[in-house]
């Protein structure tokens, strides 16, 4: 009879201690002091992966056989404004990428210009934050290219990269995604100005005329529609502050794992 | 009252009626380890299935193959758009699974949901957030596994209590048959592991656990290039998600048999040698 109750209690004590543990956690999850010590650990995930890959480690690449047959679309699917659907109607011949900020010398490019520059082409894996993951063959202008042409200043740290997606929720002002990479990811030999998927120009769904591939980041950290690239040595006056669109919304602005 | 008296000696291990002894069972980094390592799992566990409700299928190779996924958990809507059914799709298979697999309720509406809320950390669907727990206590895993790891091979305790002998070998098939009929160990074969329990820590300690961290970092994409062998060892990134989620349920089944065989095999004795080191030895005891 006593081990009886005994097990009652215990019973009672897990199922107790456990509901107090959701809801505590839930809590948790609200309380700054909490999140900042989150924030820490994002931190120290940066320095140890930046220790193992270092800036000049490749991310895998595939045959064509490993290609998906349909790549899927993520996120925008299509702009939809007034002036995005007038580039795709003009086939995006007055589409500009803006290159200013912390640079010797701002610039603004075409897509002839982009194009013009000798290309990459990459067959990689994709990987959401969702978790899937999709492999594509992509040819585009490593990015270096355009950042040596533009000249970093020596205080520049990151890329800012705007885009023609507008991302605004009812009622709030205007806004549009973005997104930044550090210099040394965005300078990485397969960080690429993508115009290619596949050996098709890239279809509206995919970011066109223009997106980020960073092969050894999420699929956030890639953005489409890209018209601008702002060097900056911090990002804390810009959209939300956090360095990107879903990073406002409380992702982590390192997309490494 | 005195049933309560009694009951509170023995649990305390005081009971003068039967000869006993108190012996010291687990050195404090075993039990620190052990109990950092308790929360680490279930932290990891829960935030693990809110991560996985944001895409709930599994795929084999290095992309997901959309349309084959090994392991799908869906949610089915009728004409105007309400869940009306939770399907587990296990190779090409439908399951039923209502109410807790695919669609389960939040605030009382059926919704589509991988795992239940009470399942995931956090209980709502908040992907952001629950990848922020896990990197934390993963984080915190490794490094107490690391500490576990140098104690337990410096101070010969994985040489000495959970290396299985010879004897123990030869000793399973007996061992088998006394768990199944609930018969522990006591008196003084309870002083060490008995075979199977040693089988089952090393188990969790040399293969799932290394196992488990190994697929989690090469779902990382900066490590795939640090490391491209560790997609070669577990044939694509997206087969690594899926060894991770076995593993990940390798611990539930291993932390359900752990709890049953304590409670089985004298909760208190059990938990009294986890906080405080000192189990009681019972000579000639009914159970240990």
């Amino acid at each position: 009879m006593a081990e009886q109750n005994r097990r009652g209690f215990v019973g009672r004590a897990v199922a107790g201690a456990s509901t107090l543990m959701l809801s505590g956690c839930y809590d948790l999850s609200q309380k700054p002091w909490f999140t900042n010590i989150l924030g820490k650990v994002e931190d120290l995930t940066h320095a140890a992966q930046h220790i193992f890959a270092g800036p000049h480690t490749l991310a895998p690449e595939f045959t064509k056989a490993d290609i998906a047959p349909m790549f899927r679309a993520n996120g925008t699917l299509d702009p939809g404004t007034d002036d995005y659907k007038a580039h795709v109607v003009s086939n995006f011949r007055n589409w500009r990428i803006t290159v200013k900020g912390l640079v010797e010398n701002p610039l603004s490019l075409s897509m002839d210009d982009i194009r013009a520059l000798p290309p990459r082409t990459q067959i990689t894996r994709h990987d959401c934050v969702e978790g899937w993951s999709c492999i594509g063959e992509w040819t585009g202008a490593p990015l270096a290219l355009v950042l040596a042409a533009a000249k970093p200043k020596p205080e520049a740290r990151y890329a800012v990269f705007y885009c023609a997606d507008p991302m605004t929720v009812e009622g709030d002002p205007e806004h549009f995604y973005y997104e930044s990479l550090e210099l040394s990811e965005a300078g990485h030999p397969q960080t690429l100005l993508a115009y290619r998927l596949n050996g098709e120009p890239l279809g509206v769904e995919h970011g066109a005329p223009v997106r980020i591939r960073a092969e050894r980041q999420l699929g956030y950290k890639q953005p489409k529609y890209v018209h601008g690239i702002e060097l900056v040595s911090d990002f804390s006056k810009i959209g939300g502050g956090k360095g990107g669109y879903w990073e406002d919304q409380g992702y982590t602005w390192y997309g490494g794992i | 009252m005195r049933d309560i008296a009694e009951g509170a000696r023995t649990a305390l291990g005081l009971t003068t009626t039967k000869p006993h002894y108190f012996f010291f069972r687990h050195k404090w980094p075993v039990r620190v380890c052990h109990w950092i390592n308790a929360i680490c799992l279930a932290v990891l566990l829960m935030s693990g299935l809110n991560i996985f409700n944001a895409h709930p299928a599994l795929y084999l190779g290095s992309g997901s193959n959309f349309e084959h996924p090994v392991l799908a958990l869906n949610a089915m809507t009728d004409d105007s758009g309400n869940v009306v059914k939770g399907t587990t799709w296990i190779a090409g298979k439908p399951v039923n699974t209502t109410g807790v697999l695919g669609a389960s309720r939040v605030d009382g509406e059926l919704a589509a949901r991988g795992f239940p809320s009470w399942a995931t950390l956090p209980g709502a669907q908040w992907l952001a957030m629950a990848r922020q727990w896990h990197f934390a206590f993963a984080w915190l895993l490794v490094i107490n596994g690391f500490f576990f790891f140098a104690y337990g091979f410096l101070s010969r305790h994985f040489a000495r209590d959970l290396a299985p002998t010879k004897a123990d070998i030869q000793h399973l098939p007996r061992e088998i048959v006394d768990h199944a009929r609930l018969k522990f160990p006591h008196g003084e074969e309870a002083r060490h592991y008995n075979g199977l329990q040693k089988l089952a820590y090393c188990f969790v300690l040399f293969l799932l656990a290394p196992l488990i961290v190994a697929t989690g970092l090469t779902m990382s994409p900066t490590m795939d290039a640090a490391f491209p062998i560790l997609l070669w060892i577990f044939g694509g990134r997206q087969t690594a998600r899926t060894i991770h989620f076995i593993c990940a349920f390798s611990f539930l089944g291993f932390f359900i048999v752990h709890i049953a065989m304590v409670v089985l095999s004298g909760t208190w004795n059990n938990l009294r040698s986890m906080i405080t080191g000192w189990y009681v030895i019972r000579k000639g005891g009914d159970h240990g």
